[in-house]
């Protein structure tokens, strides 16, 4: 049968070094498939995040070959025969044991967000085309790997001034549902740091739901962002309309 | 002494699907102090996996619908084992908590008039379904979380439990260890609910993920209260066959919902054959038939054409599949042919945008170009622990319990969307339950004996003691045992002489399971995890074992072949197993009678 050469990381937060591991392939195996093989027949304690293993609880984020990907959906035979396959932890979030960081910021930027907040006297009839674009931020599972490859928060861990691309998702699909009522701008503008964004679309190139983060969640808000707060004959029609 | 954190609530929470997440947020509306916790992170629990929809008599595609029509169908679905009152207060209830989710920001896929869409699935008269394209348990879980985060209780994210914690009869509290660092925690608490999922890792091919390890079910039966029906466990029809290492995983029903076809190696379209005499009348005679139905359902419109074979229940579809491989009308692969691809390839990528995803990344298989390969996977256990139907609380004082791991509400089979339902159903009625319960407890103190926290201190710290000594056994190749042995003995047909055998392996399991050791710190390390979920799951797979023996007859999921009939007598008493000192006991108890207003809803007879 052949093999594999998996080098995994292995260690407590930071401390560690890449230990080696061959792994017997068999078709179809993704590289999460291999992990659990190390774990149940050379070392139980290597510690794994994973769920579904169907790619849609976002468990299993990690680096692969220095690339963020799901371990569930890495699939083995896109790689070369022989070829080493470096597993390790995601960068940007603290490192707790193997291929485990700590992604607890995440659910406390979470809680900042204004919840979705429908007019009390809504009827709750819409249509399809009005829900498409909220539907498709829908689709995020929470693997946090745009968070991980965003520059702002990768490179230069600006964790105090951006919340990332998944909330930007967060608050668009909340921003474009049909029913909210909630203005958000102020705080997307300056709580969530939207300016920070340089659109390298690198969030969307890593999402495994496809979800164009960049042009169809960040852009439109910063263009809103803009309206409201930059844009010089809208403020002065505003102020007309104001006074009204 | 050992250290351990502290913390205290009125009501604590474990688990955080959506039963788990509603309960607590029902409990926290009412104003009692509430704890979350979860084995995961949060929003991963198994919820996020559902596909289809929910179920939920809306009427908006089909007018006709209404709760009573969703009553008989679950009854139906259940061959008369469900607990009627559970399943009247999920078929009322389940319409509200829909809307309920709506308000609360899930956005569910429209109708042409704007309001919720339903689809088809198997055993529902009408289409019944609210779903979103096929990631409906996403949608749910997410709104859930979104809207728990903001209702003020704690979260304990990556947190097991291991041991509740009684003042005499009540419960007072529980004690578990953070995954993250093996730090351990005692939780104080007035009340408890349950919400912990099913078992699907004690067996082999399953679509369940690693934390369906019988957690509340041994955890309930360890601190008194009995579990009921286990022998009824669903394979579902439709897992993934290849390749292996995505073996088991869901295929969702709502393939065949849309109008999916299933063939085996001879093309030949087989479920019709499968369909039992009394509820022939309900399907389709012909293909052309089915075609139509397919058609009309496509372009939302109305029609007198019945619905295709493929839409039987799963229990059915489940044996149908099996018995094609089993005499040899397989697939190459050891499933059958699936094949939605007929249809306009925008189309099905729009309606079931995971399966084509799943099959194209995992399988290399274009779902929209030709068919899929499917089999049985187990899928989901309709026993459980027993509760009573309006308050969820268990025959433990201020134990409750709700979802998956409750038993009652399906019977003998479960109806595919009546799980998500279930879960804001019963999840609420459980928040409620115990948010009522610490109430009337009113100012009464509870105690925590030291000597239980100690116990339960000692019982985690074993495997690493063990692990040292020569003869320690791998956790996980206990678990591979294990699910051999339930695969093998107790799976989707049974006799006694397989369940007998199983049993005594089980048996003999248990003395390895005892000698499971582990390495390492206590940082992350999951084979100690394993090696504490192992005792969880030798339960809940000895009441399964246990269970089957005791029901000599075919009903639901519960198929004998030493006893292929169904035996009308046995409809009236559930299986109850609870624990007798050391020993499992086994009881035949008497079912609720369901009041006669609710009978005159029923025209046709019982089958199998």
């Amino acid at each position: 049968m052949p093999e594999a050469i998996l080098k995994v990381f292995r260690g407590e937060k930071d401390s560690g070094t890449f230990e080696t591991y061959k792994v017997p392939i068999e078709e179809g195996m993704v590289v999460l498939d291999a992990i659990h093989y190390i774990q149940q027949n050379n070392d139980p304690s290597l510690a794994v995040r994973w769920n579904c293993k169907a790619a849609k609880c976002g468990s299993c984020s990690a680096e692969v070959n220095g690339r963020p990907a799901l371990l569930c959906k890495s699939r083995m035979d896109k790689f070369e025969p022989g070829q080493e396959i470096t597993v390790q932890p995601i960068k940007t979030f603290p490192h707790l044991k193997d291929l485990v960081t700590d992604v607890s910021w995440n659910y406390e930027v979470n809680k900042k967000i204004t919840p979705f907040t429908p007019a009390p006297d809504a009827n709750w009839t819409f249509y399809q085309e009005d829900i498409e674009r909220v539907q498709e931020f829908r689709k995020c599972i929470e693997c946090f790997l745009c968070q991980d490859v965003c520059h702002v928060l990768r490179d230069h861990n600006r964790k105090d001034a951006f919340y990332g691309p998944r909330f930007m998702v967060r608050m668009a699909s909340l921003e474009m549902h049909p029913l909210d009522t909630a203005n958000r701008l102020k705080s997307i503008k300056e709580d969530a740091g939207i300016g920070m964004c340089n659109i390298t679309k690198c969030c969307t190139e890593v999402c495994p739901e496809d979800i164009h983060i960049t042009d169809n969640a960040i852009i439109p808000m910063k263009e809103r962002v803009v309206d409201e707060f930059y844009d010089p004959i809208g403020k002065f029609l505003k102020s007309i309309f104001a006074g009204k | 002494m050992a250290n351990y954190e502290v913390h205290e609530h009125d009501v604590l929470v474990i688990g955080a699907g959506g039963a788990g997440l509603r309960a607590a947020i029902e409990a926290s509306a009412q104003g009692v102090n509430v704890g979350l916790v979860c084995k995961s992170l949060l929003g991963k629990a198994h919820t996020v996996m559902a596909e289809g929809g929910v179920a939920a008599a809306l009427a908006n595609v089909d007018e006709q619908d209404d709760w009573k029509v969703h009553f008989v169908d679950t009854m139906n679905g259940g061959k008369g084992m469900n607990n009627w009152r559970m399943a009247q207060l999920h078929a009322q209830e389940a319409p509200e908590r829909v809307r309920e989710l709506e308000r609360w920001g899930a956005v569910f896929d429209r109708t042409k008039e704007g309001k919720i869409l339903q689809r088809a699935f198997g055993g529902h008269k009408y289409k019944r379904l609210c779903h979103v394209g096929d990631r409906t348990g996403l949608e749910m879980i997410r709104t859930l979380q979104d809207q728990g985060i903001h209702r003020g209780f704690n979260v304990y994210m990556e947190c097991a439990v291991t041991k509740l914690l009684k003042d005499g009869d009540r419960i007072s509290g529980a004690f578990g260890y953070y995954r993250e660092d093996g730090r351990y925690v005692l939780f104080k608490a007035k009340a408890i609910v349950l919400a912990t999922g099913g078992v699907g890792k004690a067996f082999t091919v399953t679509s369940n993920s690693w934390e369906y390890t019988a957690d509340g079910q041994a955890l309930a039966y360890d601190a008194g209260a009995d579990l009921i029906d286990m022998e009824f466990v669903q394979f579902h029809p439709t897992g993934m066959v290849w390749p292996p290492g995505v073996r088991g995983i869901l295929v969702t029903e709502g393939v065949r919902g849309e109008g999916g076809i299933l063939t085996n190696s001879e093309k030949k379209r087989f479920m019709r054959d499968y369909l039992p005499e009394s509820t022939k009348s309900e399907f389709s005679v012909d293909d052309e038939e089915s075609k139509r139905w397919v058609e009309a359902a496509i372009a939302g419109q109305k029609t007198d054409a019945k619905r295709p074979p493929e839409l039987s229940t799963r229990d059915n579809v489940a044996r149908a599949i099996y018995t094609e491989v089993k005499e040899g009308r397989g697939s190459p692969h050891g499933g059958v042919f699936l094949d939605i691809s007929y249809q306009d390839a925008a189309r099905v990528r729009k309606k079931l945008p995971s399966m084509y995803h799943q099959f194209k990344d995992l399988a290399d298989v274009d779902i929209t170009a030709g068919p899929m390969e499917v089999g049985p996977t187990m899928h989901y256990i309709m026993g459980g622990i027993r509760v009573e139907a309006d308050t969820q609380q268990t025959r433990v004082p201020g134990l409750f319990a709700a979802g998956e791991c409750s038993g009652g509400m399906h019977g003998a089979n479960r109806l595919g969307g009546n799980s998500l339902s279930d879960l804001i159903v019963f999840g609420r009625l459980a928040g409620l339950g115990a948010a009522e319960y610490v109430k009337g407890l009113g100012n009464n103190a509870l105690a925590i004996n030291n000597d239980h926290i100690e116990a339960a201190i000692k019982e985690m710290d074993e495997p690493f003691e063990i692990g040292k000594q020569a003869d320690a056994k791998n956790p996980y190749d206990i678990q591979k045992e294990l699910n051999q042995i339930m695969s093998t003995y107790v799976g989707i047909f049974r006799n006694e002489e397989d369940l007998t055998t199983g049993i005594a392996k089980l048996k003999n399991l248990k003395e390895q399971v005892k000698k499971a050791g582990v390495k390492g710190s206590k940082v992350f390390n999951p084979g100690w995890h394993m090696c504490r979920d192992l005792t969880n799951m030798m339960i809940a797979s000895e009441a399964i074992a246990h269970s089957a023996l005791s029901r000599k007859e075919s009903r639901g999921a519960h198929s004998r072949l030493d006893f292929t009939e169904l035996d009308p007598e046995l409809a009236k008493f559930n299986t109850s197993i609870s624990k007798d000192g050391d020993a499992m006991k086994l009881e035949k108890t008497a079912k609720p009678v369901m009041p006669e207003e609710l009978k005159e809803l029923f025209a046709k007879k019982e089958t199998k």
